[in-house]
């Protein structure tokens, strides 16, 4: 044990100690908050920075000389009288407009020709409020010459969203399919890009290990299998650690965004956020995807989560020491590593059907098949999966494991000291129904 | 007389394709400097990488100081270089030997002491913080050595030692072999090059195609092999010896010639016909076979011999 702690050390730290580690470790969240904040900077940007003066013309008097605002529409409008479209068209920029807004006069059943006069396009934003602010107005009229009070025609308008309530025996819980469908595919994903990213790492540290002929050396004073054991866990430390660190670090700087620009998370559940790219994101719904959060069996998904993760990790890890241990340069472990990747796009593929159809046949399978499992039954976790399938999965990932384990080391002992040849696969198999 | 440290007995390891050792004993006694010969892929490695617990073998057994050779727990006090040399390319040369030292089960403290006094002794100091890729060969052989002996194993098993070596490296790694000894290691020193080994061994086994040849103290082998050659060198060469029936004149020499005496007949006998011949002696001595030529001799006729007769370099 002494032995597999100390190659478990050096596998480790010799890893968290290059400078390419602290790199990573520390450009990947930078990354992914700068282009969180330039999407929030875009989204939040688009609507507050440019401020219109708007003049309009209102031929037809649709809004009576008076403009309903919106509190977080800094536009202002400026109703002009006494001017033709073609008159103005050359003036509205001198006289300090932005736009110039032309509402023709119009029979009530003909769609009116209105047109916004601009020196360069206008943003969507812009034109979509402006669109609304016109569209209520005409509503308006509407009903009122079809006798209709707008006050009772709100009421009478619809706009619903299904709630499901799920009966799993502990009471009533509400599930909210969207948010659930995003958790899953997001841990699905992860552990996809865990098990490639570090089952690689492992793959070239015993290939490493193999021409640098320090292989050899380790064995004359370690077992093989202590050799492969201690590299595995090294590497998922090594995984497990960056994890930690991405966690705090973007933990830290999301804390730091909202210190330091307060407004821009204030305004995110704004309704002034309208538009087409907002449709989803109203006060309403925002409610409603924190609730649909809290309405996941959290603790069981992080659960899940680190089991699939050490699981997966564990058996596909010495899949891929095993491969590296029979091969000497990258092209013959491109060959040898297709009928690993196999299982895990396979797994991918049907992780994604899973999080829209989680109770399907080939979803069940995939999160059954200890190959595909730690991807499929994140994609399953979140919406409920009933105990007996979750503990007859993990049970499989765990016996398979234990079994691959023991394979890969059967492989690796002899292929670890092999140079200059080339394994076929039924030399392998010899190595594996040896004795001894 | 002196203890085995190592028995090994009718060892066998065969792969799928050849019998990399077939049925192989010898004895190796306490303190001896161990020469293990042979031609490359004679199975001297996979010999030694059964007696380093690495290999199991098929059939046979390994006695370690007087009990059945347990690899998980003997190889601590056994130390071993591989032919191919192996170190971590990107890892700094102190905290590699510190490393290696403490997979062999010494503790951190004693690990570094110990670093220290070998790093000092072959002025390695400077090269702590240093890494393997920045070595030359001849540096990073050095280093593997240290790493092989840090831990005062019982047994140090070489596998061709000096390879890559200057002549002024070779001298220091093979002064500390010999001191090694005298302090009461035993070391097993395996090569291809059959010169090396009369200088440094006193005990050899000769193994050819996985088989043992050979076995014994140099000079017993070479006595056995000897062919009562001797060069005999005078003040005026004579143009001619007569052949008698005490010897025969089997070639010429720029001092003198090279006879060979005749069975039933002594050195002695012949340097009394010289003198009674009126000759003016200035040296006598025996020539005996080198190893090399005693390999050639065993394998005789087969392609590796005449490999060999060209000279061992080209193998």
């Amino acid at each position: 044990m002494k032995k597999i702690s100390l190659i478990i050390e050096r596998e480790y730290l010799s890893r968290v100690k290059r400078r390419s580690f602290l790199i990573t470790t520390l450009v990947v969240p930078l990354v992914i908050v700068a282009f969180y904040a330039i999407i929030i900077a875009v989204y939040v940007g688009g609507e507050t920075s440019t401020t219109y003066r708007v003049a309009i013309l209102d031929e037809a008097g649709l809004f009576n000389g008076r403009m309903e605002m919106d509190k977080n529409d800094r536009s202002t409008y400026t109703f002009i009288h006494n001017e033709t479209e073609t008159s103005f068209k050359t003036k509205y920029k001198n006289e300090g407009f932005n736009l110039f807004l032309y509402i023709p006069p119009f029979n009530d059943s003909i769609a009116p020709q209105i047109r916004l006069h601009s020196q360069s396009a206008v943003n969507l934003f812009a034109k979509s409020a402006l669109e609304k602010k016109i569209n209520n107005a005409i509503e308006k009229k509407r009903l009122i010459a079809a006798k209709i009070d707008p006050e009772i025609y709100r009421n009478i308008k619809a706009d619903i969203d299904i709630e499901n309530a799920v009966d799993s025996g502990k009471g009533e819980k509400k599930s909210i399919a969207e948010v659930a469908s995003v958790i899953s595919l997001l841990g699905g994903i992860l552990i996809y890009m865990i098990l490639l990213i570090y089952g690689t790492m492992v793959m070239r540290g015993v290939m490493e290990e193999k021409t640098n002929r320090i292989a050899e050396v380790i064995v004359s004073s370690a077992k093989p299998f202590q050799l492969m054991l201690g590299k595995i866990i090294g590497i998922g430390a090594v995984g497990l650690t960056q994890f930690a660190i991405w966690i705090v670090v973007m933990g830290l700087l999301q804390f730091s965004i909202s210190l330091f620009f307060p407004a821009v998370f204030q305004q995110m559940p704004d309704p002034a956020l309208a538009g087409a790219a907002a449709q989803h994101v109203n006060s309403g719904k925002i409610a409603e995807v924190i609730e649909g959060i809290r309405s996941l069996p959290l603790t069981l998904i992080l659960f899940s989560f680190i089991f699939y993760f050490l699981g997966g990790y564990l058996l596909y890890a010495a899949l891929f020491a095993a491969i590296g241990s029979v091969v000497s340069e990258d092209q013959e472990a491109q060959q040898l590593l297709f009928p690993v990747m196999m299982p895990l796009i396979l797994g991918f593929v049907i992780m994604t059907k899973a999080t829209n159809d989680p109770d399907s046949t080939i979803a069940v399978f995939g999160s059954m098949f200890p190959l595909t499992s730690p991807i499929v039954m994140m994609g399953r976790v979140t919406y409920g999966v009933p105990w007996w399938q979750l503990c007859a999965s993990m049970l499989l990932l765990v016996l398979t494991f234990l079994f691959f384990t023991w394979i890969a080391a059967k492989i690796y002992r002899t292929g670890i000291l092999l140079y200059g040849k080339k394994v076929t696969w039924k030399e392998m198999w010899k190595w594996l129904v040896r004795k001894g | 007389m002196p203890q085995n440290i190592l028995e090994v007995d009718h060892l066998k390891k065969h792969f799928a394709t050849q019998k990399a050792v077939d049925d192989v004993s010898f004895n190796i006694e306490q303190g001896a400097i161990f020469g293990m010969l042979g031609p490359n892929g004679a199975g001297k490695t996979t010999l030694l990488r059964m007696i380093t617990g690495i290999f199991f073998p098929d059939s046979g057994s390994i006695i370690f100081e007087g009990k059945k050779f347990d690899p998980v727990n003997d190889i601590i006090r056994i130390g071993y270089m591989p032919e191919e040399r192996g170190l971590y390319k990107k890892m700094k040369i102190g905290e590699q030997a510190l490393y290696l030292a403490r997979l062999k089960g010494l503790g951190k403290t004693e690990a570094l002491e110990k670093i220290k006094y070998w790093f000092r002794r072959l002025e390695m100091e400077s090269w702590w913080n240093k890494k393997v890729q920045d070595l030359s060969k001849g540096m990073s052989q050095k280093l593997q050595f240290v790493t092989t002996v840090l831990h005062e194993p019982h047994l140090i098993i070489l596998d061709e030692p000096f390879s890559g070596l200057d002549p002024l490296n070779a001298n220091l790694i093979k002064d500390e072999i010999f001191r090694l000894a005298k302090n009461g290691s035993t070391i097993i020193f395996s090569t291809h090059r059959m010169e090396q080994v009369e200088e440094i061994c006193n005990h050899i086994v000769l193994i050819n195609k996985g088989n043992k040849i050979l076995d014994g103290t140099v000079k017993n082998i070479k006595q056995e092999f000897k062919e009562n050659l001797f060069h005999i060198g005078f003040e005026n060469r004579p143009d001619s010896l007569e052949n008698n029936s005490i010897f025969e004149v089997t070639g010429e020499m720029r001092q003198g010639w090279v006879l060979k005496i005749q069975t039933g007949y002594k050195p002695h006998d012949v340097l009394q016909y010289l003198l009674s011949q009126h000759h003016e002696i200035i040296s006598f001595n025996e020539i005996l076979p080198s190893l090399n030529d005693i390999f050639i001799k065993l394998v005789e006729d087969t392609p590796l011999a005449r490999a060999f007769q060209s000279g061992p370099e080209t193998l």
